[in-house]
């Protein structure tokens, strides 16, 4: 039981990474300027190779311990990263709400990187310097090299655009009306993160870190209000079920192929 | 200094294999030429991307989605050092793209053919940036300093980019029949508009001569287009596909191979916009570049107050 909700939680951290990683490539190609364009399709690998790492890591331990598919469904053969990315349905996916939001405008996709990089940073951290799984910590150690960067580019459009012009700021109240109810999830726990991590602490540094921010980009921090949960036990919004169509498309049209 | 004069040290410095250089004396000409066919390069890199980006999403497995996110992405770092190197020649990237969006400016056709299966990706790769390295290996060498320098950069990517297409069909043709089908198929629909790129026969090509001259360019697009085919007509073989041509055939005489020829009707006609996705590549770059003008502005915006200011009453009180 204690194995199985290890498994789940690399699989949540995988997921939250493959999820932010798809919507953020979605932007390669059409970014606002070239420059940017390559920024934010950085970003995109980055989670995506993150997301490698953590479904590698899950993959090696369900093999190992002949663990059944974590939605009980038999996928044939070893688990490997591209069965746990390309077969598993909405229900199965672990990652926050946050994660799956649309890109909207570049204000939207700004900010829902700047919470999750914000929330990434000090989750990895945490991880790196506390989880007592060696495999897992090094993981985190290696992503928040990245997710220190993505924080620092994420803030300082965050702060661009909240104090640019008078349209750049409708456009990051806009997108902060859309995001906010998405971020208390991050800090609920999910059955599976109890036992090791310590979201208490990592919601004091995250809040912290997004006033010092908003204050400089002279945004208002709202009042925490209702909030949404739920991606991390498979409650998705309606926006999952279209990234997978995509995402899962070749290996679904043609399973058991190699490529 | 007379005019003469001035394009006499000009045209001797090129016959010298002397780079021109930003600050140099050249003929108006030649810099219409270069500013030309940089920014249609560019263009070029920048529309290149819209073909084959359909597929991130879409990419079949974890890795090949991370190698293809990272192609395009190198594709548009080599759409800014070419940016950047008609720049040196006195021309704004904002003036450049507009030139794009509204039409005068013109990118490779090859771009206006759509991505239809994932063996695009891998033909698009192979074929495709198979043709752009023996133009680009070419351009390594041409005679405008910062382009040639541009291209070096480029050219290294851009080899690595032809090996991880190949590799895609290559993966394809060991694959269950579907998935060989499917590379054949790719191969079937790129392999004319891919010899396409090499531009009009020579003896219709209205800009070759001088720019052979200028040393602009250094093999003629006949040329560039034979060298192709030689070296795909025995990489097929590896893939054990077929070229989509009755007439290839290695001759003994020439060392060279024969194939058939171009529909030149289906080329001009693609040039004129009426290719499958013209209007749909064109439409999404203005797209993205209108809906990304209140996020330059912002930023410009954001620099100005930032700037450090002059302290109020500091000038009077000198
Ligand atoms: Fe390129």
């Amino acid at each position: 039981m204690k194995q199985d909700s290890f498994i789940y939680y690399t699989l949540h951290l995988a997921d939250n990474a493959l999820i932010l990683g798809h919507r953020n490539s979605e932007w390669c190609g059409h970014g606002p300027v070239l420059e940017q364009d390559i920024a934010i399709t950085n970003i995109s690998l980055d989670l995506i190779g993150q997301a490698r790492n953590f479904y590698q890591y899950a993959a090696k331990l369900m093999n190992k311990q002949n663990a059944p598919s974590p939605n009980g469904k038999e996928v044939g053969g070893e688990f490997t990263e591209d069965k746990l990315a390309y077969l598993r349905d909405v229900r199965e996916f672990k990652n926050c709400l946050l994660a799956e939001q649309p890109n909207g405008d570049w204000a939207q996709t700004i900010l829902r990187q700047f919470f999750f990089s914000t929330y990434q940073f000090y989750l990895y951290r945490q991880l790196q310097e506390s989880h007592p799984d060696e495999q897992l910590a090094a993981i985190a150690a290696k992503s928040l090299k990245e997710v220190t960067y993505h924080l620092r580019w994420s803030s300082e459009w965050v702060i661009r655009l909240g104090d640019g012009t008078e349209e750049s700021r409708k456009r990051m109240l806009n997108a902060l009306e859309n995001l906010w109810p998405y971020t208390g999830e991050l800090f609920v726990p999910a059955a599976y993160e109890t036992d090791r991590m310590d979201l208490k602490n990592i919601k004091e540094q995250w809040a912290q870190k997004v006033k010092d921010i908003f204050s400089e980009a002279t945004l208002p921090y709202p009042a925490e209000g209702w909030m949404h949960t739920g991606g991390k036990t498979g409650m998705h919004t309606e926006q999952l079920g279209f990234i997978l169509a995509e995402l899962q498309f070749m290996q679904r049209a043609y399973p058991n192929s190699e490529w | 200094m007379p005019l003469q004069d001035l394009e006499k040290i000009f045209q001797d410095k090129i016959d010298a294999e002397i780079k021109i250089e930003p600050k140099d004396w050249m003929p108006e000409a030649y810099r219409k030429t270069n500013i030309r066919q940089i920014s249609q390069h560019a263009h070029s890199e920048i529309v290149g991307m819209l073909p084959e980006g359909n597929w991130i999403t879409r990419a079949p497995s974890l890795k090949r989605k991370a190698i293809l996110l990272a192609k395009v992405q190198d594709e548009a770092g080599h759409g800014l050092y070419l940016y950047s190197a008609a720049e040196t020649l006195g021309t704004s990237r904002e003036q450049t793209i507009n030139d794009l969006h509204s039409g005068k400016a013109k990118y490779s056709s090859i771009f206006n053919y759509p991505t239809l299966t994932w063996a695009d990706i891998g033909a698009i790769g192979w074929l495709v940036d198979g043709a752009a390295i023996l133009n680009q290996v070419m351009l390594c060498r041409t005679s405008y300093g910062p382009y040639a320098r541009a291209m070096v950069r480029i050219c290294k990517e851009e080899s690595f980019h032809q090996r991880q297409g190949f590799e895609i069909l290559w993966v394809l043709s060991k694959g269950t029949r579907e998935q060989k089908a499917m590379c054949q198929d790719a191969i079937n629909r790129w392999w004319w508009p891919s010899l396409m790129m090499f531009g009009p026969h020579d003896s219709e090509s209205t800009n070759s001569e001088q720019s052979m001259l200028w040393k602009i360019k250094r093999k003629s697009n006949d040329e560039l287009r034979q060298n192709f085919v030689d070296m795909i007509a025995e990489q097929v073989k590896v893939l054990g596909m077929k070229l989509p041509d009755d007439k290839l055939k290695w001759n003994e005489q020439t060392r060279h191979y024969d194939f058939g020829e171009i529909n030149w009707d289906e080329f001009w006609n693609v040039v004129k916009g009426n290719g499958p996705c013209n209007k749909e590549r064109l439409e999404a770059r203005k797209k993205a570049w209108e809906e990304g003008k209140w996020v330059r502005e912002a930023a410009a915006a954001y620099a100005e107050k930032r700037k450090p200011q002059t302290p109020k009453g500091a000038l009077e009180a000198a």
